[in-house]
C-alpha cells in the first residue's frame, strides 16, 4: 500500500523546493492541473456571489430546462440554476475533500512519526493495530455514524477523515524508520534533543514531500466517498448541495434531462483528473531520481 | 511459514472479536429498535417481541448470548426479515457477491496490469498516455453513473444485454465492468509507476548486460517485482470492491449481500449488520493474507512478519 | 479469468439478433411478472405487516372472507355464507365443504381456531394481533390474563361451523376478516417444523409450505423472487387463469422502469418522478394512475412552539402553493389536499376546509402570532425519511415557507427507524407523513387523532374531537356513525395540526396484455381474476370474469390502517 513516494531518499539541502518546482513547471499536464484546481477552487470561492441566480432559488413554473441565455447551463426539476448550484456544490465538495484530508494528515502523520520513532514493540503494537482497522468495512462504520450524529457536514469531514488517516500512516512511518538511521536524526539523537524537537524539526521537514503527494492524490478520493454517502442519501442536507449529491441527482434523470449529469460530472470530473496529475506530477518532481 | 500463517490465524480471531464487540454495541448507538413501524404496535406486544428475541435483557447479557451463539455458528435470526435467519442470507447470497467482486477484480488485474506494463514500456508514447487517459477517467467517473450508462447504451439503445438481473452469462459482463474499471484504473497507475521506477534497479541492467532481449528483461525480472504494490492493494481493492457492490447491486438489481450490507445499517438491523460486518472483515483479513504471501512469494527478500 | 471473460463474451455475441423478451415469453406461458418494490419480510401470515407481503399472501392464503376487486366488499372466500345477530355480536360461518389445503387436506373450522390461538398467542408475539381484539377476551388472551383459549370466542361447532363472539357490535368483521392475519395455517403443517408459537421454522420455506390461497409457493429466494404456481386444490381453481406469478424486489424505481422498457416486467410497483412526464406526454397506453385512498401530509408538533398556536399552523398552511407542488415535483396526477380523509371515500361527506392559500392571509396570521415578516421566528426542523420522493417535495416547501413568510426551516433527513423513532417522541417541529387505509372508510383517517392516541404524533389534543370520535364509535347506525366523523373532522382542520399537501395516486406501468386487473381505491388486485391475453382484438368486457355481486353490504368501519413510507 505504497505505490508512491516510499523509496524518496531525504534530501535536506535548501534547493529541494526550488529543483522541484523547476521540474514541475515542466510537466505540462500537471500544471494545467494546478491551473485547473485554482480556476474552478476560485469559481467555486467566488461565482455564486457573482452569479445573478441564487443556488437555492426556484422557479417551478421553469421546471427541468435546458441550457439557455438566462440559465447557460439550464435549470434542474425545480427550476433552480445548475451553474449556481455546481458553484456552490463545489465549495461542499471541495470543502469536504479539504478538510476531511487535513485531518487524515494530521492524524495519520503524528501516528506514523510517533511509531516509526518509536520503533521496536510500540511501532509494532501501533502497526499492528492500524491492520485491525484496516480489517474493518468502514462503509458501516460511516453509516452507523451518520444516522446516529445526525446529518451534520463536520462530522462528514471527520468520519471521512478517519478513515483515510491510515495510509498516510502507513507511509509515514515507512519514511521515518528509513530518516531516523541518518546521520542528521543521529546527531541531534545524540546531543539530547528532545523526540518532539527531533520529530517536529526535523523529520517533519523531509516528510513534506510525501505529505503534499498523497494529500493531493486523497482529495480525489475523498470527494468520491462522498458521492457514495450522497447516493445512500446521507449527504449534506438540502438546500445546501454537493458534486456528488447533483451527479446522483442527475444520473436518476440522464434520459430525460442529460444536462443534470452532464455539467456536474464534468466539473466533477476534470477536478479528479487536475488533482490526479498534479499529485502525480508532484511525486515525480519531489523524486530526486528524476532530477 | 506454517507457524505464520497460525500467528496470523490466531491475530485474526482476536481482530474479529475486537470489530464484533465494537459493533455490536456500535449499532446499539443508532437511536429506533428494529420493530419500529409508522403503525403504532401495543407495548405488550413490543415486550413480547422484545422478549422473544432476548432484547429485553440487559445489553451485556444480550452481547454475552450473541457470542455464545456465535462460537456455534449462529449468526442469529434477521429482525428485517423474521422468516430467514442470517446465516441463510449469507449462504445464499454471499455467492453472487463473490463471483461479482471475483469478475470485477479479474477484469481489474487483467487490465490494469496489462495498461500499467503497456505504459511503462515507452513512458511519454501514445502507449502510455492513451491507456494512462483511460485511467485517469475510470478513477473520475463514480459508479453510479458509469452503470446507468452502460446499461443506456448497451441494454436500451443496442440491445445486446439484459438491463438487470443476474440470470445469463451475459448478465455478468455490465456488472463487473461497471464495478472493475474503477480498480483496473487504480492498478494501471501502480503498475506503471512501479515499472518505471524497477527500470533503473541494478539487477534489471544486470540482466540487460547479460544480453537478455529487453522485452524479455522487462517483463519477465520487472513484473515479478513490479507486481508488489499491485498485490498489495489487493486488501484494499477487496474492501473498496464490497462497498461499490451496494451501488453496483442496486442498479443492476443483482442478488447479492452487498445490498443487504448497507440496507441493514440504515434498518437497525442488529443481527444482519453483525453477521456481514463479520464476514466481510473476515474475507478482508484473509486477502490481507494472501497479498502478503504472494509478497514475499514475488519478492524473497521480504520477511514474512 | 481471461477465459471466464471470453466466454462471457461469445454469450453476448451469440445473444446478438432478435431475441424475445422476458415478458414475451412468460406470455405465451401464463405467467405474470411483478416488480413489488421489496422483500417479503416473510410469508407467515400471522407474523407479517407490510403491503408487500400482504399482496403476496393474498396469492397464498385465503381467509373466511375475501374482497371484491371492485367495490373493495367482502366477498365469500373460504366461508361460503355468514350469520349475525341483531346487535353484530355473535357470528356464524359456514365453511365450503371443497375448501382443500394443497396437499389435499380439508380446511376445516378447528383449523382457523387453531390459527387464532396461534396469532393471539403471548409467546408467539404477532404484531397484528390486535386485529382480532374484537373477539370475546382475545385481548385478555394476548396480555396473558387468561391461559386457557376456550374462554376466547372462538367455537368450532363442528368441521365446517366456526362460531365467533365478539366483545361488542362489530358490523365490520367480515372486512377484517379479510385481512392476512386472520388467515388460517395449517396446523399439522406447522407442527412439524416448531412448536405453535415458534417464530422462525422452516414452514414457509419452498416445499414446505400448506397454503389454501389460489397459489401454492414454488420458490423463495430473498433478493431475487418469490414465485408461486396455481394451486389445482383451491376450490375455486377454474376461475385462476394464471399459471404462475413470479414477485421481484426491486428496489431502485429506475432500475425497475429500465426493467419494464426492456421487456422484463409486466406491471412495475411505481414511476420515477422524472420518468412521469415521459409516459404520459407520449401518451403511453402503459402508464397507469388510479386513485389511492391515501394522503401525503406535514405534522406539525403542537407540544411547543411556535406550532402551539394555531395562527402558525394556519399560516403555514396557507402559504405554500400545493398545486405547483403537484405538477411540477411529485408529477403523479395527485389530486391536491386540503382534508386528511380523501373526498372519495365511500359514503363520507367532507366538510368545508378552512385551508385557504392566500399568502397576505398567511403573513397576517403569522403577524398577530408575534412573528411579523417571519420575526423572531425559531429555527424550525422539517423531518423527513431518505427517500427519492420526500426530498424535492421538502425542499420545494422549505423554498415556499420562506419566501413567503420569512422563516428559515432546516431540513433533517434520516432512515426510517431513526425518523420513526423521532416522530413518535416528539422530536421534531414539522414531519413528512403519510396514511394508506386498508378499508373504505373515513374513521382509518380519523381516530388516530385522539389524545390518547399511540398514532398521534403531533401532540395536538382536543376534548371535543375525542369525545366525537367516541361517539362515533359506538354510534349504531353506520350513516350516523360517518355524520359524527364528519363534525369531527371538521374540528380537526379548524384546528389543523397537519398541512395536508395531496391525495396519493397509485402510478405504475403496466403491460397491455395485463387483463382483470381492476383499478381501485384500495390497490387491491386479486390475482386470482388477473390472467394475460396478447391478441388485441378486444373481447369488450375484462371484467366480465368477475364474480356475481357479494352476499354481504359492505360494512366498512374503523380498521388499522397499514402505512407505507
Amino acid at each position: 500500500m505504497k505505490p508512491f513516494g516510499e523509496k524518496a531518499a531525504p534530501v535536506a539541502g535548501r534547493s529541494l523546493g526550488a529543483d522541484a518546482w523547476r521540474r514541475l513547471r515542466a510537466n505540462r499536464m500537471a500544471m494545467g492541473g494546478l491551473v485547473f484546481t485554482v480556476l474552478v477552487t476560485l469559481a467555486c470561492v467566488v461565482g455564486p456571489w457573482l452569479l445573478p441566480h441564487a443556488p437555492e432559488a426556484q422557479n417551478l413554473d421553469l421546471g427541468a430546462s435546458g441550457p439557455s441565455a438566462a440559465h447557460w447551463l439550464g435549470t434542474d426539476v425545480l427550476g433552480r440554476d445548475l451553474l449556481a448550484r455546481i458553484l456552490s456544490g463545489g465549495r461542499i465538495s471541495l470543502l469536504v475533500g479539504v478538510l476531511a484530508t487535513t485531518v487524515a494528515l494530521v492524524i495519520g502523520v503524528s501516528y506514523g512519526l510517533v511509531s516509526g520513532y518509536a520503533g521496536g514493540r510500540t511501532d509494532r503494537l501501533m502497526m499492528r493495530f492500524v491492520e485491525i482497522i484496516y480489517s474493518m468495512p468502514f462503509t458501516v462504520f460511516v453509516i452507523i455514524l451518520m444516522v446516529y450524529f445526525g446529518r451534520n457536514l463536520g462530522l462528514i469531514f471527520v468520519a471521512i477523515g478517519a478513515v483515510e488517516w491510515l495510509t498516510m500512516a502507513r507511509i509515514v512511518r515507512g519514511q521515518v524508520l528509513g530518516l531516523k538511521e541518518m546521520a542528521f536524526i543521529q546527531a541531534s539523537r545524540s546531543l539530547g534533543q528532545h523526540p518532539l524537537n527531533i520529530m517536529t524539526r526535523h523529520l517533519l521537514p523531509n516528510l513534506m514531500g510525501v505529505i503534499i503527494v498523497y494529500a493531493t492524490l486523497t482529495v480525489p478520493g475523498v470527494m468520491l466517498l462522498e458521492a457514495f454517502i450522497s447516493f445512500l442519501g446521507l449527504g449534506v442536507q438540502p438546500p445546501q448541495t454537493s458534486w456528488g449529491d447533483l451527479i446522483r441527482a442527475g444520473a436518476e434523470s440522464m434520459e430525460e434531462y442529460p444536462w443534470l449529469l452532464i455539467f456536474p460530472s464534468l466539473f466533477f470530473s476534470a477536478t479528479l483528473f487536475s488533482l490526479n496529475f498534479l499529485g502525480d506530477g508532484l511525486r515525480d518532481a519531489l523524486d530526486p531520481k528524476n532530477g | 511459514m506454517l507457524t505464520f500463517v497460525l500467528r496470523r490465524f490466531l491475530e485474526a480471531l482476536l481482530v474479529l472479536f475486537l470489530i464484533v464487540t465494537a459493533t455490536f454495541f456500535m449499532v446499539r448507538l443508532v437511536p429506533g429498535g428494529p420493530f419500529d413501524r409508522e403503525k403504532d404496535i401495543p407495548e405488550v406486544t413490543r415486550q413480547q417481541l422484545e422478549a422473544y428475541y432476548g432484547l429485553d435483557k440487559p445489553l451485556p447479557v444480550q452481547y454475552l448470548n450473541y457470542l455464545g451463539r456465535l462460537v456455534q455458528g449462529d449468526l442469529g435470526t434477521t429482525f428485517k426479515y423474521p422468516g430467514w435467519t442470517v446465516n441463510e442470507i449469507i449462504a445464499r447470497k454471499l455467492p453472487v457477491s463473490v463471483e461479482l467482486g471475483a469478475l470485477a477484480m479479474g477484469i481489474a488485474l487483467v487490465l490494469g496490469i496489462g495498461a500499467g506494463v503497456l505504459a511503462a514500456w515507452r513512458p511519454g508514447s501514445a502507449t502510455d498516455t492513451v491507456p494512462m487517459s483511460l485511467a485517469m477517467l475510470g478513477i473520475c467517473l463514480p459508479t453510479f453513473v458509469l452503470g446507468p450508462l452502460l446499461i443506456l447504451v448497451f441494454g436500451l439503445k443496442l440491445n445486446l444485454v439484459n438491463v438487470m438481473g443476474w440470470n445469463l452469462p451475459q448478465d455478468r459482463i455490465l456488472p463487473a465492468l461497471t464495478l472493475g474499471l474503477f480498480y483496473a484504473a487504480y492498478i494501471a497507475r501502480l503498475t506503471r509507476s512501479s515499472m518505471l521506477e524497477i527500470r533503473g534497479e541494478d539487477y534489471m541492467r544486470t540482466a540487460r548486460a547479460k544480453g537478455l532481449p529487453e522485452a524479455r528483461v522487462y517483463l519477465l525480472h520487472g513484473l515479478r517485482n513490479g507486481l508488489s504494490p499491485v498485490v498489495s492493494y489487493l486488501g484494499p481493492a477487496l474492501a473498496g470492491l464490497i462497498t461499490g457492490s451496494f451501488v453496483v447491486e442496486t442498479i443492476f438489481n443483482i442478488p447479492g449481500l452487498g445490498r443487504f450490507f448497507v440496507q441493514a445499517a440504515l434498518d437497525n438491523d442488529y443481527t444482519m449488520v453483525l453477521g456481514c460486518v463479520l464476514f466481510y472483515a473476515a474475507l478482508i483479513i484473509v486477502f490481507n493474507l494472501i497479498s502478503d504471501i504472494l509478497l514475499v512469494w514475488l519478492n524473497p527478500r521480504r520477511k514474512l512478519a | 479469468m481471461r477465459f471466464l471473460l471470453a466466454i462471457h463474451v461469445l454469450a453476448l455475441l451469440s445473444g446478438c439478433g432478435p431475441r424475445r423478451t422476458r415478458v414475451e415469453m412468460a406470455d405465451v406461458v401464463g405467467i405474470i411478472i411483478i416488480g413489488n418494490g421489496s422483500d417479503p419480510a416473510d410469508l407467515d401470515p400471522q407474523i407479517t405487516v407490510g403491503l408487500v407481503e400482504f399482496d403476496i399472501l393474498t396469492a397464498l392464503f385465503e381467509g373466511l372472507t375475501a374482497t371484491d376487486p371492485v367495490t373493495c366488499a367482502p366477498t365469500p372466500g373460504v366461508a361460503e355464507s355468514w350469520t349475525h345477530n341483531a346487535d353484530h355480536t355473535a357470528y356464524t360461518f359456514t365453511l365450503r365443504p371443497d375448501a382443500r389445503w394443497s396437499n389435499g387436506d380439508p380446511v376445516t373450522a378447528q383449523d382457523f381456531v387453531f390459527s387464532y390461538e396461534r396469532i393471539l398467542s403471548p409467546a408467539f408475539a404477532a404484531e397484528y394481533a390486535s386485529l382480532l381484539f374484537p373477539i370475546k377476551n382475545a385481548r385478555a388472551f394476548n396480555a396473558g390474563e387468561i391461559t386457557d383459549f376456550s374462554q376466547v370466542g372462538v367455537k368450532a361447532l363442528d368441521a365446517h361451523t366456526l362460531q365467533l363472539e365478539m366483545e361488542g357490535p362489530t358490523p365490520q368483521l367480515p372486512t377484517l376478516l379479510s385481512h392476512n392475519a386472520t388467515f388460517p395455517v395449517h396446523p399439522a403443517t406447522i407442527l412439524k417444523y416448531g412448536k405453535m408459537t415458534d417464530r422462525n421454522t422452516r414452514w414457509t420455506k419452498p416445499g414446505n409450505m400448506v397454503s389454501n390461497g389460489p397459489f401454492v409457493l414454488a420458490d423463495w429466494n430473498i433478493n431475487e423472487r418469490v414465485f408461486v404456481k396455481k394451486n389445482p386444490q383451491y376450490w375455486d381453481a377454474d376461475t385462476v387463469r394464471l399459471n404462475g406469478i413470479s414477485f421481484l424486489p426491486i428496489t431502485n424505481q429506475n432500475t425497475e422502469e429500465r426493467a419494464f422498457r426492456s421487456g422484463q416486467l409486466h406491471i412495475t410497483d411505481s414511476v420515477p418522478l422524472s420518468k412521469r412526464d415521459g409516459y404520459r406526454d407520449a401518451d403511453s397506453p402503459d402508464l397507469h394512475i388510479d386513485p389511492w385512498l391515501a394522503t401525503y401530509f406535514y405534522l406539525l408538533n403542537a407540544r411547543k412552539p411556535p406550532f402551539d398556536d394555531v395562527r402558525v399552523r394556519h399560516a403555514f398552511n396557507a402559504a405554500i402553493d400545493r398545486q405547483a407542488l403537484v405538477d411540477t415535483v411529485t408529477r403523479g396526477g395527485e389530486p391536491v389536499a386540503d382534508t386528511i380523509v380523501p373526498p372519495y371515500t365511500t359514503g363520507y361527506q367532507t366538510p368545508p376546509s378552512p385551508i385557504r392559500e392566500d399568502v397576505a392571509l398567511a403573513r397576517r396570521l403569522l403577524a398577530e402570532a408575534g412573528y411579523p415578516g417571519g420575526e423572531g421566528f425559531p429555527k424550525v426542523e422539517l423531518l423527513y425519511n431518505t427517500s427519492e420522493t420526500h426530498r424535492p417535495i421538502a425542499e420545494a416547501l422549505q423554498k415556499m415557507w420562506h419566501d413567503n413568510l420569512g422563516v428559515d426551516i432546516e431540513l433533517v433527513n434520516q432512515s426510517w427507524p431513526v425518523y420513526l423513532n423521532r416522530r413518535k417522541n416528539g422530536e421534531f417541529d414539522i414531519a413528512r407523513a403519510g396514511w394508506i387505509a386498508d378499508y373504505n372508510d373515513a374513521g382509518t383517517f380519523l381516530t388516530m387523532w385522539t389524545s390518547d392516541s399511540g398514532l398521534n404524533h403531533t401532540g395536538w389534543a382536543n376534548a371535543t374531537f375525542d369525545q366525537l370520535i367516541k361517539d362515533a364509535e359506538q354510534a349504531g347506525d353506520p350513516q350516523q356513525r360517518l355524520d359524527i366523523l364528519h363534525r369531527a373532522e371538521a374540528v380537526f382542520l379548524d384546528e389543523l395540526p397537519i398541512v395536508p399537501l395531496y391525495y396519493y395516486t397509485r402510478i405504475y406501468l403496466k403491460r397491455p396484455e395485463v387483463k382483470g386487473w381492476t383499478p381501485n381505491i384500495l390497490d387491491l388486485h386479486p390475482y386470482k381474476y388477473v390472467y394475460l391475453k396478447t391478441d388485441t382484438d378486444d373481447e369488450g368486457h375484462v371484467d366480465g370474469l368477475l364474480p356475481p355481486a357479494p352476499t354481504q353490504s359492505p360494512n366498512p368501519a374503523n380498521q388499522e390502517p397499514s402505512t407505507k413510507n
